[in-house]
């Protein structure tokens, strides 16, 4: 992780994301550090309520009411002379528009309701470019035609005509991928590009991605709660369990050798292709996600864990292990780093 | 083993209006188009197919939850044939005990104004069969029972669903489902609105019901991997067809039918090292109200020759109780799911595929 960090296109550093209530601040996720190199895909894995889509909206300042960035650093880096913390730029202002969408595109779940309903595919694309660069519409036209081919719409030139509910989920998907780039950003967000599409789509988009990375170098943060994907996309992968990264390293590492009980319940919790002959039966995790407005004391995990130790797990924090580019907060992280 | 289910020449049929609000009846969409099959009792059909593929549609009609447009429905109960399609409203309303489902979203299919006993013990109050003359007392029994074999603890039942998380109210939905004793539960989609480590948990549940009391199950998802982990026997859908129908190992592993094939090629595995061969599908999904000529999948195939466009393929045997509807079955050379991956390591445990020690699959 830390070679990769000198010339990393983001740099999130002990990120903090609270809420505000009538009742004081809430802290949602806690000290989530990772970063990006050119080329490179990092996923970042976790349930429903784990944050990790909040952490994405966070790297664009997106976050909605009541909910801010409390402490930490976001670096952004494009390697050619545009270096940012977008922790500090605020939610509003001329420096983080600048950045949003033209320097880190984000792609969502869910094409249909990302693109307005009323406006052409083509003018929704160009408006992206007359809004970041000084160019004529008839430019912006031609560089949104441009993208479509990149993306592999068919007819491309016709499609910027054409209404969003006149194409089918996968092109949808497609074309909101071409918003997010035509710009030319240097890091692309995906939260769960592919959950709302059927397997053979999914199969084609997540090769669109691919490409993309090994064409343009494009360092892409891919956000999924599905083990399958990550193991498809991911260079490294980044666990988070109820707004803490619990475990990271590279993708082959975590897989076959997991650290964390968690990372290691949750490999055996999904039922595989190879296991039908074996009749290996599928261990879910007892219990469920926790609250976050009220996590458990301690490690978030202990409740679940098998290899829980109490008191201790409950009392405090576990110590954060690291070493050879992986990290794991575990009590019980150093053995499993050395073993 | 006894046929539990069988179903023949099943189609339905929705109209469909021209555009705008006065809008005619112009044509129709086949959702289902002539589907036969069987279910074993005890057994677990699995249906797969994207979506608009008609999966859902299909395990309504088994239920007359949509009124099939033509064809048999089935159903034996001990030495009784209940002919599911003949039955008049109160017969069927009479027969509904014998056939149950599970639905998707466990936050829209229970009540939030009824208390977790009240929604278990609804069937058994609404009075099908035998159930219906049942005293307060002994209902109260019966719904402690089935909420205890799935997961649910007594004190739970006098509460509301807003106090459960998802995966808890899919076990709300299934003590539902079961506290009538069905012979036939159709789940449509019962884990996909679940996270990741709560799936496995109903996964196993359902595995264990069904082992505990002899359940038969039709189980409609997507997700393939789930699909392989709970099925006997799969059936691979597309425009509201049945293309292929085989044991879940024929259908994964040695796929017939080119959409199988695309389909079982694309899945995920968990796995970075598992090879990576995905056979990306050309083009979209035609409109169903208006299929293409002979095969349907033909438009997407990159096998299909003159005869797929001039005639419909029929289902099949290509061997024992595996059917393809495919014109080109018998030469075509299909890739499985981990074409190399399982089948080289199969191939190369020792004492075969089958019988390889489990230690072996999580050599992690």
């Amino acid at each position: 992780m830390d070679a990769v960090a000198e010339r990393a296109v983001l740099g999130v550093t002990g990120l903090s994301i609270g809420l505000r209530t009538g009742s004081g601040e809430i802290p949602i996720t806690e000290d989530v550090s990772f970063s990006i190199g050119r080329g490179e895909v990092l996923a970042l894995v976790g349930e429903s309520g784990s944050g990790k889509s909040l952490t994405a909206l966070s790297l664009m300042q997106l976050l909605g009411a009541n909910l801010f960035v409390a402490q930490g650093e976001i670096l952004l880096d494009d390697g050619v002379g545009f270096s940012a913390d977008i922790a500090k730029l605020g939610t509003r202002g001329k420096a983080i528009q600048s950045i949003r969408g033209a320097r880190m595109g984000m792609i969502f779940q869910e094409p249909m309701s990302s693109f307005s309903p009323i406006h052409t595919i083509g003018q929704q694309i160009a408006e992206v470019v007359t809004v970041h660069e000084t160019v004529s519409r008839k430019v912006a036209r031609a560089r949104a035609a441009e993208l479509l081919e990149k993306v592999g719409i068919p007819d491309p030139v016709g499609s910027l005509d054409r209404y969003p509910s006149e194409f089918s989920g996968g092109m949808r998907q497609r074309a909101m991928i071409a918003r997010a780039l035509v710009c030319g950003p240097s890091l692309l967000i995906a939260d769960e590009p592919t959950t709302a599409l059927d397997v053979t789509i999914q199969g084609q988009i997540l090769e669109l991605l691919r490409s993309l990375r090994r064409d343009i170098g494009m360092a892409i943060l891919f956000i999924t709660h599905d083990l399958g994907v990550v193991a498809q996309m991911a260079d490294r992968v980044a666990v988070m369990y109820s707004g803490r990264i619990v475990e990271s390293g590279p993708v082959r590492d975590i897989f076959r050798n997991p650290l964390h009980p968690y990372t290691r319940a949750l490999l055996d919790a999904v039922p595989r292709l190879g296991d039908i002959d074996r009749g290996r039966r599928i261990r879910p995790i007892s219990g469920s996600v926790p609250n976050i407005f009220d996590p458990p004391g301690g490690c978030r995990f202990h409740p679940r864990c098998p290899a829980a130790v109490l008191p201790r797990c409950a009392a405090a924090m576990p110590p954060r292990f690291q070493s050879d580019g992986r990290m794991v907060e575990c009590i019980h992280g150093d053995k499993a780093l050395a073993g | 083993m006894s046929t539990l289910l069988s179903v023949k020449h099943l189609s339905v049929r929705f109209a469909r209006k021209s555009k705008g609000f006065w809008g005619k009846p112009s044509g129709f969409v086949s959702a289902v188009d002539d589907v036969s099959f069987t279910i074993s009792r005890g057994e677990t059909l699995g249906v797969v197919g994207e979506s608009g593929s008609g999966k859902t549609t299909l395990g309504l009609a088994v239920l007359r939850g949509v009124e099939p447009t033509e064809g048999t429905i089935e159903l034996t109960v001990g030495d009784t044939v209940v002919p599911i399609t003949s039955l008049g409203k109160r017969e069927l309303r009479r027969s509904r005990h014998h056939m149950q489902m599970i639905f998707q979203d466990p936050y829209a299919s229970l009540n939030p104004r009824m208390t977790v006993r009240d929604i278990i013990s609804e069937p058994l109050v609404a009075g099908a069969g035998d159930w219906g003359r049942l005293g307060r007392k002994a209902v109260d029994e019966r719904v402690l029972d089935v909420a205890l074999k799935c997961g649910l603890s007594g004190d739970q039942l006098k509460r509301f669903p807003h106090a459960f998380s998802g995966g808890q109210r899919q076990r709300i939905a299934i003590a539902r489902a079961l506290v009538l004793n069905p012979a036939l539960v159709v789940c449509d989609e019962p884990i996909s609105s679940l996270d990741v480590s709560i799936q496995a948990q109903v996964l196993n549940l359902l595995a264990d019901l069904q082992r505990a009391l002899g359940l038969t199950y039709l189980f409609i998802a997507h997700d393939l991997a789930a699909v392989a982990y709970i099925c006997d026997r799969v059936a691979v859908m597309y425009l509201g067809k049945i293309v292929e129908l085989g044991t879940t190992r024929q259908v994964y592993f040695t796929p017939k039918h080119p959409y199988s094939e695309a389909l079982m090629s694309a899945v995920p595995e968990p796995d970075p090292d598992a090879p990576r061969r995905p056979i990306l599908l050309s083009g979209e999904r035609p409109d169903p109200a208006n299929p293409p000529s002979g095969c349907r999948f033909r438009t997407r195939c990159r096998y299909a020759t003159a005869i797929c466009a001039d005639s419909v393929p029929p289902l099949r045997a290509v061997q024992e109780g595996h059917l393809v509807a495919c014109h080109h079955a018998a030469a075509l050379k299909l890739r499985g799911a981990l074409d190399l991956g399982a089948g080289a390591a199969l191939a190369a445990a020792p004492g075969g595929a089958i019988d390889a020690a489990p230690q072996s699959a999580q050599a992690r």
